[in-house]
């Protein structure tokens, strides 16, 4: 057993679990966040996604060790308002069906948006192919992440 | 239910004739109420769905149904999830595309009613004529003197009326909400992660439950040594499982621990011997081949027939056969299989990303020998559910460990577990044999069917019945217009367990039925759409053809790329009229189009897709074009995601993944082997939604089937080369 300190959300989380743990399981079942979803453990399909330290990880194949004291953001540190402008996106473009990939599809697209804020339909391509959509809402996302894009930029030119 | 609040519902389950009945009077008569709107006095308004929401909507479409007739804000209705109750909501299988078309009929009358009721209350309130009162937005009107009650302030004086006799339903034309693209109301919980899965359940002591399973599917545990599983951290309990899976029987063992880690751990550690002796180790060659040389030697159980087909097919002036082949496929939900059980001695509670409520209340009656009506199963949101959810297997693990270890537990299927062990779609081998007249028209059509019939499975199922979704994916309308025809089916004998797959039989047959439509277009030398057209009486066909012509540009498909039309090609072989006009074959052909038109659970489907060649020669789909014709509708926005999710489905199960077999055990364990469709394999697709009141017919499943044949289609076209065998590399063409 290990004893971790987890900084999820902007919140703190000391736990004691196995150091084998993918950082997945603590989210899920120790923390008791499970906006996070589990889906293949192999890091094929992208459903675990979270930021640690700003850049989206695969939580399923990741040890919990490697996020000890550093910062993790998962959906429900993006806003649980959905003020976000990638929610925000994603709900006007009605991106989700059964929606359980679409945690980790919003945080691969909040991290390319910090990265590539006007993304071609090639960038967005490249960032999201990692990420399995069972219901094929792919042609939504697409269409969200540009929405998105509008929305930070105007959000931006309004301050 | 009664006191100071207007509660309405449906009463009359399996074939009764449905009856709106209030909350009182159903408690008067002793009757169990399927409680589908309730207002309070505050006005809030509450309405039970009784279907799952799997991502196809119905979380939505039902809502949406009531309140368009009930006059409320659908913003200001809570949706309740309702468990599963056969006795009160019927069957409530969430498969079949069934949710809006087998009730549509009965909630717009039950919303009515209660509008009805509430007009009338205030109307007798301010002592006026009710006809002078309208209902809008949750309130009563009175026109002249614009006075108003919030419906809270009636539903007590409503709640002592009775439900009036006849309903007059709106016209589509006066809709407010139906039959416009509202946004769902669970996409927000969606995007926040607060949607809460089966995987997302939590009880207060819950353990948690891996189960090392037999990997030829059913048989039996020989023995198991646990020595080591016993000594790991977390580690509660190791046992045998035992559930049922259809007739058969399959044994695992179950790790029981504190956390889902801590029993996987475990599970690595066990020995397990298995007992399979009584059935054969397939492999998906010898499946293959069992299916191809029953078609060559037996003619099949036969299913319809018209005329004399094996004369027509003498007689005719042309004939074509072709042999299309289709692989067995797993499910693959983004959430793998899950259940949270807590059994006590004399009741039972589940819940879990659940399909068939009312099977499961009936399967654990059997196995835990406790009343249905003392076993509540609570349906979650499914992470996607396309049939597999529907069986209940994973329920009855769940189920027969929580009652082992007399506490609530939760069983969690690992990726790989969801993928090796089915029940998948059933891979098919189809025959066809077409004939033609002088004029290019089919005189006789012969269409023999191999492969496993999922009713075959159930226990006591005759093995030699015929198989009533043979037909399944055909255009109704081509059995007025072929002469003589037969439709028969050759069942295949198997212990791999097969399941609905998102639109089922049609998934494959649609493939076989418009490749081969395709291919006698071609021998006819007719234009594929002007061919389908020529076989379709009816005028609905030819509306549905007529849209899918303009919107694809199908007249003018070869003009669009920079050609004139007569430059269209047959196999990159100049045609007379090509070579009229000088086009050289190779320019005409870096285009190819291709169509297919399917009707399955009462909708019809066609689709064009467009296909080019990239700079490398290799084939690449530019687009989709999609009409959709399923009749009165609900939402065309979900209807367009559905259709735009069926095509993205079908062509994973086209070009990227299928379940290979040997040893009796699946090949394909997790994503790296059984390959998805990704975002940037994905084509633009259109789809459009046909207007019409003709009978509501399902949306979840019809718009997978006409995809594969569109897509080969074009790609003959394009290069002359027929693809009859699935599933292909697009990559590889």
């Amino acid at each position: 057993m290990a004893s971790i300190k987890l900084k999820i959300n902007d919140k703190s989380y000391n736990v004691d679990v196995d150091p084998k743990m993918p950082l997945l399981w603590a989210i899920r079942d120790v923390v008791g966040l499970t906006g996070t979803k589990y889906g293949c453990g192999i890091a094929q399909c992208g459903a675990c996604t979270v930021h640690l330290e700003g850049s989206p990880v695969r939580s399923c194949s990741i040890p919990v060790t490697a996020a000890n004291n550093k910062n993790i953001t998962t959906i429900e540190g993006l806003s649980t308002d959905n003020s976000h402008p990638v929610q925000q996106a994603w709900i006007q473009e009605q991106v989700p069906q059964c929606g359980y990939c679409q945690s980790g599809q919003i945080m691969a697209a909040t991290a390319l948006l910090k990265k590539n804020p006007n993304p071609t339909d090639k960038d967005i391509d490249a960032a999201m192919q990692g990420h399995i959509c069972r219901c094929g809402t792919y042609p939504r996302i697409r269409k969200a992440i540009k929405t998105a894009s509008q929305l930070m930029s105007q959000k931006a030119s309004a301050k | 239910m009664t006191g100071a609040a207007l509660t309405l519902g449906l009463h009359g389950v399996n074939g009764e004739e449905m009856k709106i009945l209030k909350g009182d009077t159903a408690a008067d008569l002793g009757v169990e109420l399927n409680a589908w709107i309730s207002i309070d006095t505050t006005g809030k308004v509450t309405i039970m769905n009784h279907r799952a929401e799997m991502g196809q909507g119905a979380y939505q479409t039902v809502p949406q149904m009531i309140a368009e007739e009930l006059e409320v804000d659908l913003d200001k209705v809570d949706i309740v999830f309702g468990i599963g109750n056969e006795k009160k909501y019927g069957n409530q299988i969430t498969g079949g595309s069934s949710t809006v078309r087998s009730a549509y009929k009965h909630l717009l009358r039950m919303g009515a009613s209660a509008r009805e009721m509430l007009i009338e209350a205030a109307a007798k309130k301010w002592n006026v004529a009710r006809e002078s009162c309208y209902a809008e937005n949750g309130n009563v009107i009175h026109k002249s003197s614009n006075k108003k009650f919030h419906y809270g302030e009636l539903v007590e004086a409503a709640s002592k009326l009775q439900p009036p006799a006849d309903i007059v339903l709106k016209k589509t034309e006066d809709y407010k909400i139906l039959r416009k693209p509202v946004p769902r109301q669970d996409t927000p919980l969606k995007t926040n992660g607060s949607a809460i899965f089966g995987l997302d359940k939590k009880l207060p002591g819950m353990l948690y439950a891996v189960i090392e399973r037999n990997p030829r599917f059913i048989g039996k545990v020989k023995s198991f040594d646990d020595t080591a599983t016993r000594k790991m951290p977390g580690v509660k309990h190791v046992f045998t499982v035992k559930v049922n899976v259809f007739s058969s029987t399959r044994e695992g063992v179950a790790v029981v621990a504190d956390s889902y880690w801590n029993a996987l751990q475990g599970r690595k550690t066990l020995k397990v011997e298995w007992d399979d002796t009584g059935f054969e180790h397939h492999s998906t060659e010898q499946l293959y081949a069992a299916m191809n040389e029953s078609l060559k030697s037996k003619e099949g159980i036969s299913y319809r027939t018209k005329g004399n087909v094996t004369a027509a097919l003498s007689k005719a002036t042309k004939k074509v056969e072709a042999v299309y082949e289709t692989p067995y496929e797993s499910h693959s939900c983004m959430e793998p299989l899950n259940c949270v059980a807590d059994v006590k001695a004399d009741s039972a509670e589940i819940w879990g990303p659940i399909q068939a409520p009312g099977w499961i209340q009936d399967d654990l009656e059997k196995v835990l020998g406790i009343p249905k009506d003392k076993i509540i199963v609570n349906m979650t949101f499914l992470g996607g559910g396309f049939g597999r959810k529907a069986f209940f297997d994973y329920t009855q693990e769940a189920a027969f460990i929580s009652k082992e270890i007399k506490g609530p537990v939760q069983v969690i299927w690992t990726r790989e577990d969801d993928t090796l062990l089915g029940p998948f779609r059933p891979g098919m081998v189809y025959k066809c044999s077409g004939g033609l007249n002088e004029g290019g028209r089919i005189s006789g059509y012969k269409f023999t069917m191999a492969g496993q019939n999922m009713d075959h499975q159930w226990p006591g199922a005759s093995k030699d019945s015929y198989n009533g979704s043979t037909t399944e994916g055909f255009l109704e309308s081509y059995f007025d217009s072929i002469p003589h025809f037969s439709f028969s089916d050759l069942p295949l004998d198997s212990p791999i367990p097969v399941m609905w797959w998102r639109s089922v039989y049609s998934s494959t047959n649609g493939f076989a039925y418009e490749s081969f439509m395709d291919e006698l277009a071609a021998a006819a030398g007719k234009d594929p759409l002007e061919f389908r057209r020529q076989h379709l009486g009816e005028e609905r066909y030819h509306l549905l053809i007529n849209k899918l012509e303009e919107v694809s540009g199908w007249k003018n498909r070869k003009k669009n790329e920079g050609l004139p039309a007569e430059a269209s090609t047959k196999e990159g072989v100049p045609t007379e009229a090509s070579a009229k006009v000088g086009v050289p074959a190779e320019a005409s052909a870096k285009v190819g189009y291709g169509v297919a038109i399917t009707e399955c659970f009462s909708s019809i489907v066609g689709e064009v897709v467009k296909v080019s060649k990239k700079p490398d020669g290799k084939v690449k789909i530019d687009k989709v074009w999609a009409v959709m014709d399923c009749g009165w509708y609900v939402n065309p926005d979900i209807i367009k995601a559905q259709v735009e999710g069926s095509i993205i489905m079908a062509l994973g199960a086209a070009t990227k993944h299928a379940t290979h077999f040997k040893d009796g055990k699946a090949v394909e364990k997790n994503f790296d082997t059984y390959k998805m469709i990704r975002i940037n394999e994905t084509p633009e697709i259109e789809v459009h939604v046909m207007d019409n009141d003709e009978k509501a017919g399902g949306v979840g499943e019809p718009g997978l089937p006409p995809f594969t044949p569109a897509l080969t289609n074009a790609i003959f076209d394009l290069t002359g080369k027929r693809i009859r065998t699935l599933p292909f590399n697009l990559e590889e063409v």
